[in-house]
């Protein structure tokens, strides 16, 4: 096999998988820029006369970059979980499946079209928030950083959530009992550094807790932890998540029986 | 080189209820340019075989090529030379027909083809719905879209689970002078199907499989010459007499009972008469392939020459 057709499959797949959330941008885009709208309305409004954060930055301004990233990690997930369970129950699947491409070909294309909803989603939310308080770019490096790192991680994390479901059910109880909880709980909403100390140290072991707070950095160049060391707690993650799940291709997890 | 080689392929499943052995030592060659039908009743392991060739599962035992590639460590060529047309009536609904079409190319690694596209869709009777979303075409459209699928990377090898099941006539008219071509052309072509008419009239060679062996494979001459040759065909209304029941196939008020000979016709003919039954519209003619499959899965001794049965 010639490296052009590994090539060309892989970015066949990679453009269809984009090409498939693109094509319902209404839900997979727009909805969820939405959401995060009203979140930051709500929140916003009930707080941001009463909660400074790290000294001075007012809370909208803080929310904003929180709301960016959690739209940035659950639609990175949402995409490539989504994708691959439609594929297996509607049968789809085997259309790939007969086709010379590699687990590596399959793995690049999958999360390649998540990190890409992920940075659509992300920008959306930033453009649209933009109205609502000044935006600060304190360090960008890090916010394209810590966004791709988190969306690849959170779409290999969809990917083996897609190989492991068999029905839709599976991959909402797995998007309401861990992803949700997770991002919830990792300082999107508040600074860690304001939780009592137990608080405090349980969240230091969530992973989101370091892709949120290294995101946030960019914008303030303040976070609860050096974003040195959130790099690599989610660098470690992703190295440990990707290679369990290029492991699951290989093997055809699920899907090669 | 065979086109496609299944060397002493087995396939144990575990279920709730234990192993389950769906293949046990099926080995066969199929030549470049043959047109050859595997038959073999529902849970017979057809589909597992073919699963199997197409990479969707993996034997327990045994090796299969396709062109000499090797489908597990040599996939990525195995695939390439295979067109798969899956069973089941599947597609992506976020796709038109031609955009369906060109992924799937792409996946091959074949970019730039819409020629050969243009040329599947005219010949599979798809051109006017080019454009229009899978969703919206009939059952038998999006079989022929599955088709297209399956050969959008011009591959050597065919392969058709039960293409025809369920699919109406002018469909099955312009799916087999289409394939029928393609093997004319040099495609060698592996044909799963109910329909035995259809195996007869396109297939040269034919493997039996029941649970999961091989119980027949022979060149369809050779395996219609080989069996019961005659059979005679009569309505009647009363019940069969009890010693013709067993070597007899009873549709509704329509009877067939295989004969060897002329000498065995008119034994059957004697016992109906002693019997006191009265046939009507008796007709005396050639056994056809449904005889024959019948009579190999019931296991039935045959007159003539003998099952190629592989060892």
């Amino acid at each position: 096999m010639t490296p052009v057709h590994v090539l060309s499959g892989a970015n066949t797949l990679l453009y269809k998988e984009v090409l498939r959330f693109w094509k319902v941008a209404f839900q997979t885009v727009a909805a969820p820029v939405l959401t995060a709208i009203l979140y930051l309305l709500i929140f916003g409004h009930v707080l941001e006369d009463r909660v400074k954060v790290f000294g001075s930055v007012g809370y909208t301004s803080f929310l904003i970059p929180g709301l960016v990233m959690m739209s940035v990690l659950q639609n990175a997930f949402a995409n490539s979980s989504s994708s691959l369970i439609q594929s297996k129950i509607t049968g789809n699947l085997v259309f790939l499946l007969v086709a010379p491409l590699s687990h590596w070909a399959w793995f690049v294309a999958y999360v390649g079209a998540s990190v890409v909803r992920g940075a659509v989603v992300g920008a959306g939310v930033m453009i649209a928030t933009v109205w609502f308080a000044p935006l600060h770019l304190a360090q960008p490096g890090w916010i394209v950083v810590f966004g791709l790192a988190g969306a690849a991680l959170m779409g290999a994390l969809g990917l083996m959530a897609g190989l492991w479901a068999e029905k839709f059910d599976q991959i909402a109880a797995f998007q309401n009992f861990i992803i949700m909880p997770m991002t919830f709980l990792s300082g999107v909403f508040y600074s860690v550094d304001s939780l009592p100390p137990f608080w405090k140290g349980v969240s230091h072991l969530n992973p989101f807790f370091y892709m949120i707070d290294g995101f946030r950095h960019g914008f303030f160049g303040v976070s609860d932890v050096s974003p040195w060391t959130g790099l690599v707690v989610v660098g470690a993650s992703l190295v440990v998540i990707c290679g369990l799940c290029l492991h699951l291709l290989k093997i055809g997890y699920k899907i090669r029986h | 080189m065979p086109a496609i080689s299944f060397q002493h392929v087995g396939k144990t499943y575990s279920s709730a209820r234990g192993a389950v052995q769906a293949l046990d030592d099926v080995s066969f060659d199929i030549e470049p340019g043959e047109f050859f039908g595997l038959l073999g009743p529902n849970g017979a392991g057809k589909t597992t075989l073919i699963s199997i060739l197409a990479g969707l599962a993996r034997a327990t035992s045994g090796a299969v090529r396709v062109l000499g590639h090797d489908v597990v460590a040599d996939y990525a060529q195995a695939r390439r030379s295979l067109g798969i047309v899956p069973q089941e009536l599947v597609f992506d609904p976020f796709f038109s027909v031609r955009e369906a079409l060109r992924i799937q190319s792409g996946y091959f690694g074949v970019r730039k083809n819409d020629a050969w596209i243009d040329e599947l869709l005219a010949n599979l009777g798809l051109a006017d719905k080019a454009d229009a979303n899978m969703r919206q075409l009939s059952g038998g459209m999006k079989r022929r879209v599955l088709v297209a699928q399956a050969l959008v990377h011009r591959p050597p090898v065919i392969v058709l689970d039960e293409p025809t099941a369920g699919v109406d006539v002018e469909l099955r008219q312009t799916l087999w002078h289409f394939i029928a071509r393609l093997n004319k052309e040099g495609h060698t072509v592996l044909l799963t199907t109910h329909y035995l008419e259809e195996a007869e009239a396109l297939c040269g060679r034919l493997a039996m499989l029941k649970q999961g062996r091989v119980v027949a494979l022979d060149r369809t001459s050779a395996l219609l010459a080989g069996t019961a040759s005659t059979m005679l065909r009569f309505k009647m209304d009363a019940p069969l007499p009890a010693s013709l029941a067993t070597q007899s196939r009873v549709t509704g008020r329509i009877v067939q009972i295989t004969a060897h000979d002329a000498v065995e016709v008119e034994t059957i003919l004697g016992v109906l008469r002693n019997a006191g039954c009265q046939p009507e519209d008796l007709e005396i003619g050639r056994a056809d392939l449904e005889d024959v499959f019948l009579e190999i899965m019931s296991g039935t001794p045959r007159a003539g020459a003998p099952l190629g049965v592989a060892a």
